[in-house]
């Protein structure tokens, strides 16, 4: 980078500073911080500190490393905050995970029902590494965000294609949202969201004039024209049709939110979000008129203690319990009894053990550490200088946002259980691979947008008056 | 696109802000809720996460804990000579829950009690493990042994309290159960404890006689109305003549209130009539006293109000509406009078103690697990149902009975001994068997050391008073001798 002393130009070259080595002091205690709370885990378990303390912290410290270097390397203006959040996050899902392997209480549960209970920690581990490996590969070979923008409705099929898939395939626990292959299995949900977030960036910012400018005035709002109306129409069809066929409240959700935000940001037109919020509800109530699985979950969140007597799933009620249980401190980790809830306490209502070990202050915590990521992908958005830039990073954060709502808020009885998972702290290959990439693009968005802007090429011509012989 | 950029950072922090509320409301303000919900399986797991302590009598635990191999709970409750005990520990069951003293002092035994909070600190540090404190009873460990076998197979009740400062110091039913059949968690104790329910085994062994069945108290009730004559000065001299034809016709009624047996009743004085339980006479004074006053001093004695021991014991009932032949009828323990073993005991007791009647109570007092007492249980009296001059008059009249009278067969050589015997019919027109009564004191020098109750449910046919004296006296003469013994022992 040369010197910027010497320069005239009005667009300083010398930008803001990178930040890196403050990502790297924060990744320090990212990394820290989990190993610790392994300790803590094992000791509280079995009085004696855990065998794979070694491996494990230093397995978490070279994911770190490594996505540190790259992150240095690649993009070396990115948002400071967000791999360090990230890892911390995913390191203590691992601990929480490896805490709930433990569990005798699981183990028995596992063998009553004729199953073999498999410890998920070194899956999930594996499934990390996988993540952070993604996460690598999309900031070495994604040069500039924008080039995704060539792929607009490559992705639209893509995600077509990804969201329709599970149907084909049977359901597990109530829900078709998984592609199984033998004994590996993938949730499309999660992947579909981050491509579908590129197609309607794609698709907006061409569109985006047609739909906030030609409309017609109708009770103080904007109407949009019938043909642009077309596509909300398509995704708020194609979300309810996950609704019906794939019984998953949670993804039809995101996606009808991620699209209603991302419209409202490029048509920066309040008459979409009524619509939006119109036919949601229509949808939703539509839907829950019919379809038991929605009704049985939206009964159990009115009442989550019927189950008892009833004798219907009592998950939501003993995550309620395992809530109340831990308190303003918690019980300390290990020594919580969350595992009650069953055979989701892993994956689903793993916040639960959060909030029965690590009580209200580690909670409180871990819910800001999400806000925050998704703060620094807004202030991506604001800071993106191309309209491409600025909708994908909205429309990511808002995926991330409404994910964590959508599974925090069931899981506390706030809203009904919708059957997503925390990010990074959740037991599941497919969400702990598709959010490393999620957090892979905004940085390189970030990178982006706070990169300076190149020092202009000097002009041969700086000096002299150009004379025109004849 | 700043500005709608702007507002979905809004959005979005409203959002998380929704989260966090949400978060504060169930850890915060409803944690203790849930924290302690009935289905909250925690609550167990800490019940049995260590060693419980112990419910003891005379220095010795009737409890214990024994370690298990379960996922939930570590410990498992024990008991000696459950079936003798039941009625005072209650159970303590890993599947079932708890009642009785194992629920009421269930903070204290397992040690999670505020009062414990110090000693919990202290092992915290020193890192010894959480432990229960004890419950110390006021029984009398020979006193229930008397009881229960004095009981044997017949279906009944024994309550034995030390009239003086009210400690129980007996508490027997049968049939009984032993809760260490079902004090664990797995199929076998489900099982036990399913076959103890009252629509499987009609006997209903769980049922606590002693303090939560009220029986009709029959002729045992002529000295709550001889306390209310006397009290009420109806008739101060119990050897002179009462005004008390022979039949005597119920009010408003054609019918004759009939004796059992050929007794001379007619004109009786009170210490002959309660010697040969004169319906006629007992009879027609709770009619001269009339409901007010008859309801009034069984009060005193205790009637219609629960008693806190600190297990509940049901209360016994003096109906407060009838008309008059009720109240004449009520007033020899019949019609809808009704009255738990306890509460006879209790009215054995005011007399025996010169008309005190103390408040019962059967946890003497709460030790730490360091055996340092938390809580002791001061003697407290409750009322007093007749003056210390009618007491003694009264007192004179029961030790008649056993001298000559009905219960004879609970007479102790050497001890002086009041009692009174009682058989209540009951079902219509008197089908079912009579429950035999019988209540006593057993006095010394100091004041009388025992008062007990006795009621058998009718295993005999046998009619009349004579079934209280018969069945019922020797199990209370047999109590008060343990108590004695242990007395003299002292």
């Amino acid at each position: 980078m040369s010197s910027s002393t010497t320069n005239t130009t009005t667009i300083s070259t010398a930008g803001p500073p990178s930040r890196r080595n403050t990502e790297l002091a924060m990744l320090v205690f990212a990394v820290i911080i989990p190993v610790f709370a392994y300790a803590n885990a094992g000791l509280a378990l079995s009085d004696e500190m855990p065998s794979g303390m070694l491996s494990y912290g230093i397995g978490l410290g070279l994911l770190a490393g490594v996505g540190h270097l790259v992150v240095r390397k690649f993009a070396p203006y990115a948002d400071p905050l967000m791999l360090p959040i990230a890892t911390l996050l995913n390191g203590l899902g691992l601990v929480l995970i490896w805490r709930l392997d433990q569990s005798k209480r699981l183990a028995q549960k596992a063998e009553n029902a004729g199953q073999v209970f498999a410890a998920s920690a070194p899956n999930q581990l594996i499934y990390s590494a996988l993540g952070v490996a993604l996460f690598v590969g999309v900031l070495i070979l994604l040069k500039d965000h924008r080039l995704l923008q060539r792929y607009t409705y490559i992705s639209m099929v893509v995600a077509l294609i990804l969201l329709i898939l599970p149907v084909f395939f049977p359901p597990r626990f109530g829900a078709r949202i998984w592609i199984t292959l033998g004994s590996f299995s993938i949730q499309p949900g999660e992947f579909a969201k981050i491509i579908i977030a590129v197609f309607f960036s794609g698709y907006l910012m061409v569109k985006r004039d047609a739909l906030a400018l030609a409309s017609r005035r109708f009770m103080g709002l904007y109407l949009p024209r019938g043909r642009d109306l077309g596509p909300i129409l398509v995704v708020w069809g194609m979300s309810i049709l996950i609704l019906v066929f794939e019984t998953d409240l949670g993804t039809s959700l995101l996606f009808f939110g991620l699209f209603v935000v991302m419209l409202y940001v490029a048509t920066e037109r309040t008459s979409w979000i009524v619509f939006g919020l119109l036919m949601s509800a229509v949808g939703a109530v539509g839907v829950a008129t019919f379809e038991p699985h929605v009704q049985q979950r939206v009964d159990a969140w009115l009442d989550p203690f019927a189950a008892f007597k009833t004798g219907g799933s009592d998950q939501i009620a003993q995550a309620m319990m395992a809530f109340g249980s831990g308190g303003v401190f918690g019980t300390g980790l290990g020594q919580g009894n969350s595992d009650l809830i069953g055979f989701a306490a892993n994956s689903d209502f793993i916040l639960a053990t959060v909030g029965e070990e690590l009580g209200l202050a580690g909670t409180m915590a871990i819910l800001l550490l999400y806000g925050l990521i998704v703060e620094r992908g807004v202030r991506t958005a604001l800071a993106a200088r191309d309209p491409f830039g600025k909708l994908l990073a909205i429309g990511l954060s808002a995926a991330f946002a409404i994910q964590v709502f959508v599974v925090a808020g069931g899981v506390m009885g706030l809203i009904p259980l919708t059957g997503m998972t925390m990010p990074f702290i959740a037991q599941g290959g497919s969400s702990v691979i598709a959010n490393w990439a999620l957090v892979a693009i905004l940085i390189k968005v970030s990178d982006t947008a706070r990169r300076p802007a190149p020092t202009p090429a000097p002009t041969t011509d700086a000096e002299m008056t150009q004379v025109v012989r004849p | 696109m700043n500005k709608p950029l702007r507002r979905i950072a809004i959005f979005c922090g409203l959002l998380v802000f929704a989260l966090l509320l949400r978060d504060n409301w169930i850890q915060y303000v409803q944690a203790d809720e849930l924290k302690n919900h009935e289905k909250n399986r925690r609550v167990l797991i800490a019940r049995y996460g260590q060693p419980r302590g112990n419910i003891i009598v005379d220095g010795q635990p009737i409890t214990g804990s024994v370690e298990t191999n379960g996922t939930d709970f570590k410990y498992k409750r024990t008991y000696k000579n459950g079936p003798m005990w039941a009625p005072v520990t209650g159970f303590a069951s890993q599947a079932f829950d708890a009642n009785q003293i194992e629920k009421l002092e269930d903070q204290i035994l397992t040690g999670n009690d505020d009062r414990l909070f110090f000693n919990r600190t202290i092992d915290m540090i020193t890192g010894k493990k959480q432990k229960g404190g004890d419950v110390i009873t006021t029984l009398n460990g020979k006193a229930q042994k008397a009881a229960f076998e004095g009981l044997g197979d017949k279906k009944g009740a024994v309550a034995a309290l030390d009239p003086r400062t009210g400690k129980i110091l007996a508490l027997a039913s049968t049939p009984s159960y032993d809760p260490s059949k079902f004090a664990g968690a797995s199929k076998k104790d489900s099982d036990a404890y399913n076959a103890l329910k009252p629509d499987v085994d009609k006997d209903d062994p769980m049922l606590n006689r002693a303090l939560r069945q009220t029986y009709p108290p029959g002729s045992t009730f002529k000295v709550v109305t001889a306390a209310a004559a006397l009290e009420n000065g109806k008739y101060t001299d119990i050897d002179g003549p009462t005004d008390s034809p022979d039949p005597w016709k119920l009010p408003l009624s054609t019918q004759p209130l009939p004796n059992e047996g050929d007794i001379p009743c007619k004109n009786a004085s009170l210490r002959q009539a309660l010697r040969y339980s004169c319906n006629t006479v007992f009879g027609k004074l709770g009619d001269d006293l009339g409901k007010d006053k008859m309801l009034k001093e069984a009060e005193k004695f205790g009637f219609n109000e629960e008693v806190f021991t600190p297990v509940r014991a049901d209360a016994s009932v003096y109906p407060e509406k009838m008309d008059q032949p009720g109240n004449a009828m009520s007033a020899i323990g019949q019609f809808d009078n009704r009255a738990t073993p306890l509460q006879m005991a209790m009215v054995a007791a005011a007399v025996a103690n010169d008309g005190k009647l103390m408040k019962p109570y059967m946890v003497d007092s709460l030790r730490a697990p360091n055996l340092n007492t938390i809580e002791q249980t001061d003697p407290e009296e409750m009322s007093q149902p007749l003056s210390s001059e009618n007491a003694q008059k009264l007192q004179s009249m029961m030790e008649t009975v056993v001298k000559e009278g009905t219960g004879t067969s609970a007479q102790i050589p050497g001890v002086t001994v009041g009692g009174k015997t009682g058989t209540a019919q009951h079902g219509v027109a008197n089908s079912k068997n009579p429950y035999a009564w019988f209540i006593s004191y057993a006095k010394g020098d100091d004041g009388s050391p025992v008062a007990v109750a006795v009621v058998i449910e009718g295993s005999d046919t046998l009619r009349g008073d004579i079934a209280g004296g018969k069945l019922a006296a020797p199990i209370a003469k047999s109590v008060m001798q343990a108590v004695l013994e242990t007395q003299s022992d002292k």
